[in-house]
Order: C-alpha cells, then sequence, then structure tokens
C-alpha cells in the first residue's frame, strides 16, 4: 500500500442489539489512495455508513487495523491522532439537520478556524471564511455570512458543510449520502464543485450512496465498492463495474434499476432473485450470506465457505465461489 | 371515451404569514381510463399540492380558490361512464364516500400509515366496516386475493402486526389494502422514495403487474425520472405550481421540449450514459410567495428574453397531445443544445 493515505485491513465492527452481536462491518480491506475517489454503493444496513464512520476515526473497530498513511491508527501519539482527525473530515447526508440554525454563516466557518487556531485576528478569519464560501462556488459570498442555515436551499447549506469541512485543510472526506437530500436539479452541481476541489487540493473522497448511477457519475476515474450484509462483494474501476458487474449480487442491483429512457427500460432484463426476504443480520446464512437469494448459487461450496474479495488481473475484486472458479486463470497472485 | 378524472383551472392557495403561497395555478389535465400519468418536478413545485386536491385532502390552511375536478365511473367494459361526480360539490359524507371507493390515495409516508397496535387483517376489516363493504368470509377472501396480487404471502401478512413487515412489504400491504373498494383512481406519492433499489424493483413490478390485473387509471407523483419512464403512459412537468410540459411518455423522454423538462433530464446521471452530458439547472425553485414576473422559469432558464420576463406562456398544443407552455417551444431543444456546446 505505497501512497495510501487510508488502509483499512480485516475491518469488523460489531454492535450488541438486544445482547446479541451482530456484525455492521464483517472482514472488510480496502485501500484508498491520495487522489481518488471510491464510492460504497449498497442497500440500507449494509454496512457503509459505519465503514465511513470508522475511517473517520468516530468509531472504533472491533478487530482489525486502519492505517493512516501507513501507521496503524491505534498507535499515534496524541500530536499524531489530532492530525489524523483534522486530515479525515466527514460530510453528513442531512445539512438541515447538521448546521446550527442559530449560528450564522459566517460563525459556522469561523469556528473550526478560531478553534484550531489557522487564523490569527478576526480579520483574517473573516477572509478566510470568504475565500472558502468562494471554494465552494457561493459567490458573493459577502451575501451569505450575515445569513442563518434556514434562509438557505438546502443545497446551498450542503455547500456550507462542505466548505467549514475544508476549514482544517483535511486529505480526506468522507462525504456520507451528501446529496442525498438535495434536489436531483442541483446534484450535478455540487458533485461538480467536490471534484474540482478535489483535483485542486489533491483530495481523497469516499463517498457513499445508494444510487449506482450517481456513483458511477462522481467516481468516474476512481473505484466503486459493492456491500452486502457487512462485507465487501465486489470492488473494481467504476465504469468497468457498472457495464460489466461480476458478482451477482451487483448484477441483480444493476439489473434492478429502471432508466431514464423508456423503451430501453421497459425491455430490460431484471435477474430474479431466488428470494426477496433479506436475512437478519442476526441470523446470517452461513457460507456466502448471499446464498439463499442468489441467482448462480450452486450448492455446497456456497453454503460452506466464507467467499473471500479475491483479486483478477482486470483491476476488479470479486468475493464470489463461482466467479473465481471461473476465473481462475485470471487471478492476481500475491 | 371520456377521461377518469378531468381537472380544469385549478387553483390551490395557502395562506401563510407572509402572505398567499400560490401552490397551484390553474392547472389542467385529464387521466384517461386505466392510463398511468406521472408528475414530475423538483421539491416545493406543487405536485404533493395538486395530488392531495384530487382526493380533497388539502390542510385547512388551503383553499381551492377555482377551477373544477370530475370524476367519471366506468361500470365493466363499458366506454359511457355510469357516474359522474363533480368533486368540489361533494359534502362531507358524500367525500368521505368518494375517497376510498373511487379515488384512493397512497401517501409519501406510507410507511407509517398503517396503524401500528392493529394487525393488517383488522386495518383491512376497519376500512370495509367505514364503507360497509364486504364482510367475514367474503371480506377476507378478497384481501388474500388483493395481498397474493402484490406478491406477499397473505398467510403470512395477514395476522401480524406493521412492525413485522418490512418497509416493503408495508409498502404493498397499503397498495393492496388502497385497491380494496374497487377505486378506479389510484394517487401514489413518492411510492419508491426511501425504499432500496430491490425493493422499488420489486413494488415497479407489483404496479405493474396490477394494472393488467384490475381496472385503475394511476397518477403517481415522483422527482424520480428513471421511474416514470418505467411506469407513466403520459407524463407532466410541474414546476412553480403550474404544468408546463405535458405529453406521451416517449415525447418526455425523447423529444421534450420545455427548457425546464430539458434541464432535469439533464441533470440525472444513468448507469449507461456518458458524463460530459450533465448539468445542473442553475438557481433553486422560486419562492410561491413572490413569484417572478412572466414565465415563472425564466431567472433559471438560458433561452429567456425580454418577452419571457414580461408575459407567462399558457400550455399550448405542438404535436398531438404534446403540450408545452414555452415562448421558444419551436427551438429550445437546438438552442440548448448549441448553448451546451459554448
Amino acid at each position: 500500500m505505497p501512497d495510501s493515505i487510508i488502509t483499512l485491513e480485516h475491518v469488523t465492527r460489531t454492535f450488541l442489539v438486544k445482547r446479541s452481536p451482530i456484525k455492521a462491518v464483517d472482514d472488510v480491506s480496502l485501500s484508498i489512495r491520495a487522489g481518488e475517489i471510491v464510492c460504497l454503493v449498497g442497500e440500507s444496513g449494509c454496512g457503509k455508513t459505519t465503514t465511513g464512520k470508522m475511517i473517520a476515526g468516530t468509531l472504533p473497530p472491533s478487530s482489525g487495523t486502519i492505517f493512516y498513511g501507513g501507521q496503524d491508527i491505534t498507535q499515534l501519539s496524541r500530536d499524531q491522532f489530532k492530525r489524523y482527525r483534522l486530515g479525515v473530515q466527514m460530510i453528513h447526508q442531512d445539512p438541515y439537520a447538521s448546521l446550527n440554525p442559530a449560528h450564522t454563516i459566517q460563525d459556522i466557518i469561523a469556528a473550526p478556524l478560531v478553534h484550531h487556531g489557522l487564523t490569527r485576528g478576526e480579520a483574517a478569519t473573516r477572509k478566510r471564511v470568504r475565500e472558502l464560501l468562494e471554494l465552494v462556488d457561493l459567490t458573493p459570498p459577502d451575501d451569505l455570512l450575515d445569513k442563518f442555515p434556514h434562509q438557505l436551499s438546502g443545497g446551498q447549506r450542503q455547500r456550507v458543510s462542505i466548505a467549514r469541512v475544508l476549514t482544517v485543510n483535511p486529505s480526506f472526506i468522507v462525504a456520507d449520502e451528501a446529496v442525498s437530500m438535495v434536489d436531483v436539479s442541483i446534484r450535478i452541481s455540487l458533485l461538480k464543485t467536490l471534484t474540482k476541489l478535489k483535483e485542486q487540493m489533491g483530495l481523497s473522497v469516499l463517498f457513499i450512496t445508494h444510487d449506482l448511477a450517481l456513483a458511477k457519475y462522481f467516481a468516474w476515474e476512481g473505484r466503486i465498492g459493492v456491500m452486502y450484509l457487512g462485507r465487501m462483494v465486489e470492488l473494481a474501476p467504476a465504469r468497468q463495474l457498472v457495464e460489466s458487474p461480476q458478482h451477482p449480487y451487483t448484477q441483480v442491483l444493476l439489473s434492478a434499476i429502471p432508466e431514464a429512457d423508456p423503451q430501453a427500460t421497459r425491455r430490460k432484463k431484471h435477474i430474479q432473485l431466488r428470494s426477496m426476504d433479506v436475512p437478519s443480520l442476526l441470523r446470517l446464512p452461513t457460507g456466502c450470506s448471499f446464498h439463499p437469494r442468489c441467482p448462480r448459487f450452486e450448492g455446497e461450496s456456497c453454503q460452506q465457505a466464507v467467499p473471500q474479495l479475491v483479486e483478477f488481473s482486470d483491476g476488479s475484486a470479486v468475493a464470489c465461489h463461482p466467479v473465481q472458479r471461473e476465473r481462475l486463470a485470471d487471478r492476481v497472485r500475491r | 371515451m371520456q377521461p377518469t378524472l378531468s381537472v380544469q383551472n385549478l387553483s390551490i392557495e395557502y395562506r401563510a404569514r407572509r402572505g398567499q403561497v400560490q401552490a397551484i395555478r390553474n392547472v389542467t389535465f385529464d387521466v384517461q381510463r386505466g392510463e398511468a400519468m406521472a408528475l414530475i418536478g423538483e421539491s416545493g413545485s406543487g405536485k404533493t399540492t395538486l395530488g392531495l386536491g384530487v382526493v380533497r385532502l388539502l390542510p385547512s390552511a388551503a383553499t381551492i380558490s377555482q377551477g373544477s375536478l370530475v370524476y367519471r365511473r366506468f361500470a365493466d367494459g363499458s366506454g359511457s361512464p355510469a357516474r359522474e361526480i363533480d368533486v368540489l360539490k361533494l359534502k362531507t359524507n358524500q367525500l368521505r364516500e368518494f375517497r376510498w371507493q373511487e379515488c384512493a390515495m397512497v401517501f409519501q409516508s406510507a410507511l407509517n400509515a398503517l396503524n401500528p397496535v392493529l394487525r393488517i387483517s383488522e386495518q383491512f376489516a376497519d376500512t370495509a366496516r367505514a364503507h360497509n363493504y364486504l364482510r367475514g368470509r367474503e371480506l377476507e377472501e378478497r384481501c388474500q386475493h388483493l395481498l397474493r396480487l402484490v406478491r406477499l404471502d397473505p398467510e403470512r401478512v395477514w395476522k401480524s402486526f406493521p412492525h413485522e413487515l418490512s418497509g416493503g412489504m408495508r409498502q404493498r400491504v397499503l397498495i393492496a389494502l388502497s385497491l380494496l373498494l374497487e377505486p378506479q383512481l389510484l394517487i401514489l406519492d413518492e411510492p419508491t422514495t426511501a425504499l432500496d433499489i430491490l425493493t422499488q424493483r420489486n413494488i415497479m413490478d407489483v404496479l405493474k403487474e396490477l394494472r393488467t390485473q384490475l381496472d385503475f387509471a394511476l397518477i403517481f407523483i415522483s422527482h424520480d425520472l428513471s421511474l416514470a419512464a418505467e411506469l407513466a403512459d403520459r407524463v407532466a412537468t410541474v414546476y412553480a405550481g403550474k404544468i408546463v410540459e405535458i405529453a406521451d411518455v416517449e415525447t418526455i423522454f425523447m423529444a421534450q421540449t420545455h427548457p425546464y423538462t430539458i434541464g432535469l433530464i439533464n441533470a440525472v446521471p444513468t448507469l449507461v450514459g456518458a458524463k460530459e452530458d450533465l448539468t445542473s439547472i442553475p438557481g433553486s425553485p422560486p419562492d410561491l410567495i413572490d413569484l417572478p414576473t412572466g414565465c415563472k422559469f425564466h431567472p433559471r432558464c438560458p433561452l429567456a428574453e425580454a418577452r419571457c420576463r414580461e408575459y407567462e406562456p399558457e400550455l399550448e398544443e405542438v404535436s398531438s397531445g404534446h403540450q408545452v407552455a414555452c415562448w421558444n417551444w419551436r427551438t429550445a431543444r437546438e438552442s440548448i443544445q448549441a448553448f451546451e456546446v459554448e
């Protein structure tokens, strides 16, 4: 993992639900390079948000190791830990809940600057706040400085959240469903702003979403990881994952999504699942946890052994026994 | 053949502290028998108000300031309506009959719409009792038939409480329940929002199947364009309380003419699409209390010119069944393409 900024090695997170342990994230390994965009997709409860929180350092893993710039985050000194927490920032889903309604935009963005001593004096702080607002395309900034969050649209608020995150010069941003609550008509412009920032500042982004089309658009040059019941089932370059999905779960997901083209969407073949019931995390199926629903179920091997994520020569990684058997020759040997 | 629903010059206003909110402004459209019509647009465009207006379930701050709503019920296999109902003239108890028996609505917060302390069987029985519908054995058979139509196992669901069912199952129970009294018009407000992809697919398939089995027209409100592409026969784009474009689904997606519809479609990433094609619509929807002059879309429209700022265009028929409210409809598609290339 040279030049990786965040690396997860066999990370698991267990929660207690009514005194029984459930694995929200199970044995996930992932390495994200500087300047890379990785999208995590999956249905609700698949562990994508928990993964994001562990990367941002707001939730410790139950087992496994997270590395920041090559160092185990549990072994960091006080100063190093502070640098890590500042370096990895999170943008939340709901811009109506994540900004203090009683503070002006100026106050909201100035607070971290002052707290961390990043600017000297009031004039410098005001200047920096203006710069940050311009950076997130909230122009002219003077129109917004003295406004309160309720006077802004959802899209503008989410831009303020982004500006606030940028105050501490992070190198990594975890964006958890960051555009799901803004109107479809302005999502793209928010993503364009994020892309621009990523390019200007060399940021890495972990973008968590349930929308595969959006993931493909945003991660264009990056990768998409698909999670199912806490495990990473497929990880591949974005366009490749959408255009030639390998894992049966990814294939089912993609086949289920309607297209904005009446003829194409009505002709589209939907892969049928063997069962519509999503297993409970409390009673996960044995072996591959997708096997009771999987259209490619092949009997014993799927029921017995948990498939590991195996890398192939085309850059994809898939956790599925039938796929791995089929592509035996393509496996990347380490 | 006469339509199931005719909406004529309907306007709906809300009283607010700052003034009158013009939520729906002079809207006219028909829904044909058995047809699926989608209302698309951004949040705050008035889609839900329009849906609520049709069943007259508007909050008390709202008034229907003008217009007419006519619903027609057809007997089996007949082309002319057996009954015509002027919805705006209905008295309270007539309204109670109209709702659900003629026109049912499934709300956006559908997952919370079931009574949490009643078993599914009791929710169906309550509805049947309130409307003097079937009872006993007959009722149970009808309900189980409906549950099977929405792909639920009656054995599993009938005696369950809502919390024992998943979101997708509850949504399907509600769709079955809404069809209990054989309405000929069903209004669905964001039927798949907040559901996971595979559950959404299931609901879409269930709705498609229901339409082949039962005789009802459908109005569904959605901000998800691909849902409209998949389910609708006709699509109406709503902006600032007005229908700005209405056409069959093919035309809306392949030859849309209003700059707002063009903008909406260009703003949504698709699985097959190329990256360069996408652009957001600049600005945000207008304040419905203090609407801009002229065409309400002009502050965000790349083609706006003097006349757009002064006069509001009305819907006009640009080809058979395709209506657009834009002064520049003749050239809008080409001009916007040229504009984007720049």
